[in-house]
């Protein structure tokens, strides 16, 4: 364990990564090169977005899956965003449109020549399964028009009530079958089988239950697992390509006794640093981390002695703690119940409830919001869950803003400065009246 | 004597202050941040010790009984920095002609011309330290560089050097006396030199003098803060961010504050505090600069005043002028702009003054709002514009709140960081 590679998403030095983090490193570009090689010889291609994302049933007709954040947060963490978002914006797309379109666009642009240095196949469909996010309709309306191939929308309906009720289930299964799988077997040139995407959703589930396991192992003291920046690093898998594989059953059942060994030893979180030795203040964070200095981002937690035990980010590609798992016997209702699960679908009062449920669960010392600047809809309201969080769980919050994929718009020394603060106030508030 | 100290090493101002055992504030000295910070924060302290020595001596006159003892304080207090002054000039001298007489085509006329600027500022100083005289700043670099530019104008005019050369000259020098450590010896050498000038001082002044300059001041513990405060050579535990210390400072000013806003050069603080000065919740400026006291100063560029000029101006408007933009660029041509309408610049300036407290409305608003008591601290609370407009939108949108200002809000920063560090020293004695 601890292995040394040069480091990726800014930062000095050589990276510390642990065994699971190499894995996964590995997985995603044993897959990019698969992915280019398949599609030369003729495989198809079908691009989609992480929340609500189908994979079992889009591998289950031997398609082959792109994901754009991916690439969009991968070329950030390799120092390409920055480039490619002006590529971008030369086309016209302003300051304030969303990091990830632009940055996908500008990659497009520049070759599409995708992170890992394999090229990206072209669409031959693109699977709009998710609508929570609008622009998401409005990046795929760019890439038709580019590739000229066709879309399939999947209409997900907005936990606006904060439930899943049975007529909101039966939509979203009759658009599947009404619409996604048809569309999926009009380019496979394969029929929908019931029974593949099943035992595809079979090994989901074991890999899900690994998971939250190694997910919730954070509420232990000192916790194992750093379940923000490491947390990224675990759900690389499941988020992307891997959901409802082999490797991935493989990859979650040997993090999770990576993780196990660690917690059996009392130790903490593995930080591109070095094993963090002193648990100082345990975080919950709201909002997805900065992807173009990651690294350093994680610094300044890291050197304060912070450690991340929960994050809403960790569930925007599926909310698994609360006992949801995919399920073999119910196969497009459980993938129709996952797709409205998401985090990024739940309402604001559900957020808030997560949050300070994670507070008190995780025994955190108070909520940090990292708030992107390119993302409107997701941020909004974000400072009232604050507050109302903070009005629950009796614990500080703090909040910062920064960015996904646009270096310019983090602030390295403005958010230290604000981190700093928060930790300090932290310890203000611990340490009580002054005699 | 044990003492603790405080420092705040701001964007525009370095600020330290001194308290004594029992916590009470025995100095406050400030000075302009300088690329050098190690010399702006010995610069600060420094001054912070002279002040602490002059309440020293003051006490002592009293408790001597010696008459009128405010006007010899005054007295001695203006001897002190002219003769600071004085020294200070002396260095800036030195180091101008040298560089004025670096070889060169224009030389020997350049020479001349800096020699007679000098003379002039060394002739003005009497009158810039007499009993009443008004100076517009009394940092050395301020103070001197209006004097040095006003002649240099007038050489320029008269034919006796390029003004551009010898304002060059100048900002070269300038770094010299800026960069120049605060010496051990400084307060004795002037205080005693002061009190050598005077007309017959009391003898209780001397003793006084003499008692205050050879005291010893220990410190005990020292914490530090501000923009900077990383780059402070004091060890991590020794370092406390700004927002506890303002948060601090501003209850200890005014037990009854439950919010404080900060109008700093560079960042503008919204910090809701408890009934122990403890901090529950802050929001700072994040991706911009824009509205904070840096706005200020390069508007009073902008309109050719001094930046101490600019709330009393915008004080006498009649009706102010909507201004959307606080982008500090921007607030430029929107100035230019308004001027060209012909609007007059009492109503813009107002306009301006109210754009940058809507800014910290907004703020004020994300950190939980303006709870009673308010307390307006940093730079800015000193501008009787801002402090009107703040007083009107806190009306407007909370009713009706306290709001402290005190007239050393400036040094609310390192009052807490001084408090942070007394209470580290308690803690630590327990």
């Amino acid at each position: 364990m601890g292995a040394r590679l040069p480091q990726a998403g800014g930062g000095a030095g050589e990276a510390i990564k642990d065994d699971s983090q190499l894995r996964q490193k590995r997985m995603l570009e044993e897959y990019a090169r698969t992915l280019a090689s398949a599609t030369r010889a003729g495989g198809k291609c079908v691009y989609t977005f992480v929340p609500g994302n189908l994979t079992e049933l889009v591998r289950s007709f031997g398609l082959h899956l792109v994901l754009p954040e991916i690439n969009a947060l991968q070329s950030a963490m390799r120092g390409k965003s920055r480039g490619y978002i002006a590529v971008a914006e030369k086309l016209g797309h302003s300051e304030d449109v969303c990091t990830y379109v632009k940055c996908d666009l500008g990659m497009m642009k520049s070759g599409n020549i995708g992170p890992t240095g394999e090229p990206v196949p072209k669409p031959d469909l693109l699977l709009l399964s998710y609508t929570g996010c609008f622009t998401f309709m409005k990046w795929f309306e760019i890439l038709r028009e580019e590739y000229g191939c066709p879309v399939v929308m999947l209409h997900v309906p907005y936990q606006g009530d904060g439930k899943i009720t049975e007529s909101m289930r039966r939509y979203v299964v009759d658009q599947l079958r009404g619409e996604v799988i048809p569309a999926l077997e009009r380019i496979s040139g394969r029929a929908y089988d019931e029974a593949s995407l099943s035992e595809r959703l079979a090994r989901s589930a074991r890999a899900e239950e690994d998971l939250v396991w190694v997910l919730e192992s954070a509420k232990r003291r000192p916790s194992p697992i750093d379940a923000y920046f490491g947390g990224v690093y675990y759900i690389g898998p499941i988020f992307t390509a891997f959901r409802g594989t082999e490797e991935a059953v493989d990859y979650y059942a040997a993090l999770r006794s990576e993780v196990a060994e660690r917690l059996a030893a009392g130790k903490g979180p593995v930080t591109p640093d070095g094993e963090m030795a002193r648990e100082r203040f345990r975080i919950v964070v709201e909002g997805p981390p900065n992807w173009t200095s990651f690294r350093q981002f994680w610094k300044m937690f890291s050197d304060e002695g912070a450690v991340v035990v929960a994050s809403t980010y960790t569930k925007v590609g599926g909310v698994y703690d609360e006992g949801f798992r995919h399920d073999p016997d119910r196969p497009l209702e459980s993938l129709a119940e996952y797709c409205m699960g998401c985090y990024t679908n739940i309402n604001l009062p559900g957020r808030v409830e997560m949050l300070s449920r994670y507070v008190t669960d995780y025994a955190a010392d108070g909520l940090l919001v990292n708030s992107i600047k390119s993302c409107n809809s997701f941020s909004a309201g974000q400072l009232m869950i604050l507050r109302e969080v903070e009005r629950r769980t009796g614990k500080p919050a703090g909040f910062i803003e920064s960015d996904l994929v646009d270096p310019r718009y983090f602030s390295a020394s403005n958010i230290k400065n604000r981190l700093e603060s928060y930790f300090q106030m932290i310890e203000q508030k611990r340490a009580g009246r002054p005699a | 004597m044990r003492c603790f100290v405080g420092i705040d090493l701001g964007s525009t101002t370095t600020k330290a202050v001194v308290l004594g055992e029992d916590g009470s504030i025995l100095g406050r000295g400030i000075t302009n941040s300088r690329s050098d910070y190690d010399v702006a924060c010995g610069v600060a302290l420094a001054e912070a010790i002279i002040s602490a020595r002059f309440g020293l001596i003051e006490t002592e006159l009293r408790r001597a009984g010696a008459g009128a003892s405010a006007v010899w304080m005054g007295e001695l207090g203006r001897r002190f920095r002219e003769r600071q002054y004085r020294g200070s000039l002396a260095i800036l001298s030195e180091s101008l002609l040298a560089l004025a007489a670096r070889i060169g085509p224009e030389a020997e006329g350049r020479l001349a011309a800096a020699r007679g600027i000098l003379g002039e500022m060394e002739r003005e100083v009497p009158a810039l330290f007499a009993e009443g005289a008004s100076r517009k700043s009394d940092f050395f670099r301020d103070l001197a560089g209006s004097r040095y530019v006003h002649h240099a104008e007038e050489a320029a005019r008269s034919g006796a050097g390029g003004f551009d050369a010898l304002v060059g000259l100048f900002d070269k020098a300038i770094l010299q006396v800026e960069n120049r450590p605060a010496g051990a010896d400084d307060f004795r050498r002037h205080a005693l030199a002061a009190l050598e000038s005077m007309d017959s001082p009391p003898p209780a002044l001397r003793c006084a003098v003499e008692h205050a300059a050879g005291l010893p001041m220990e410190q005990a513990r020292s914490v530090g803060t501000g923009y900077g405060r990383q780059t402070l050579p004091f060890p991590k535990d020794q370092i406390r961010s700004e927002i506890l210390c303002h948060g601090l400072g501003a209850h200890a000013m005014y037990p009854g504050t439950r919010t404080a806003l900060d109008i700093g050069g560079q960042d503008t603080k919204a910090i809701q505090v408890d009934a122990d000065g403890i901090v529950t919740s802050f929001q700072m400026n994040d991706r911009c600069a824009a509205g904070c006291g840096r706005y200020l100063g390069y508007i009073a560029d902008e309109m050719n005043l001094g930046l101490h000029e600019l709330g009393p101006l915008a004080c006498d408007s009649r009706r102010a002028v909507r201004i959307n933009s606080t982008c500090t660029v921007f607030a430029g041509a929107e100035l230019r702009e308004r001027l060209s309408l012909g609007e007059r610049r009492e109503d813009i300036l107002a306009g301006l003054h109210r754009a940058i407290i809507l800014r910290s409305m907004s703020l004020l608003a994300r950190s939980g709002g303006v709870s009673d008591e308010l307390t307006f601290t940093g730079g800015v609370a000193r501008n009787p514009a801002a402090v009107g407009a703040l007083r009107e939108l806190v009306r407007e949108n909370y009713g009706e709140i306290r709001i402290n200002i005190s007239a050393d809000s400036i040094y609310t920063g390192a009052l807490g960081a001084a408090l942070f560090a007394r209470r580290e020293d308690l803690r630590a004695a327990a």
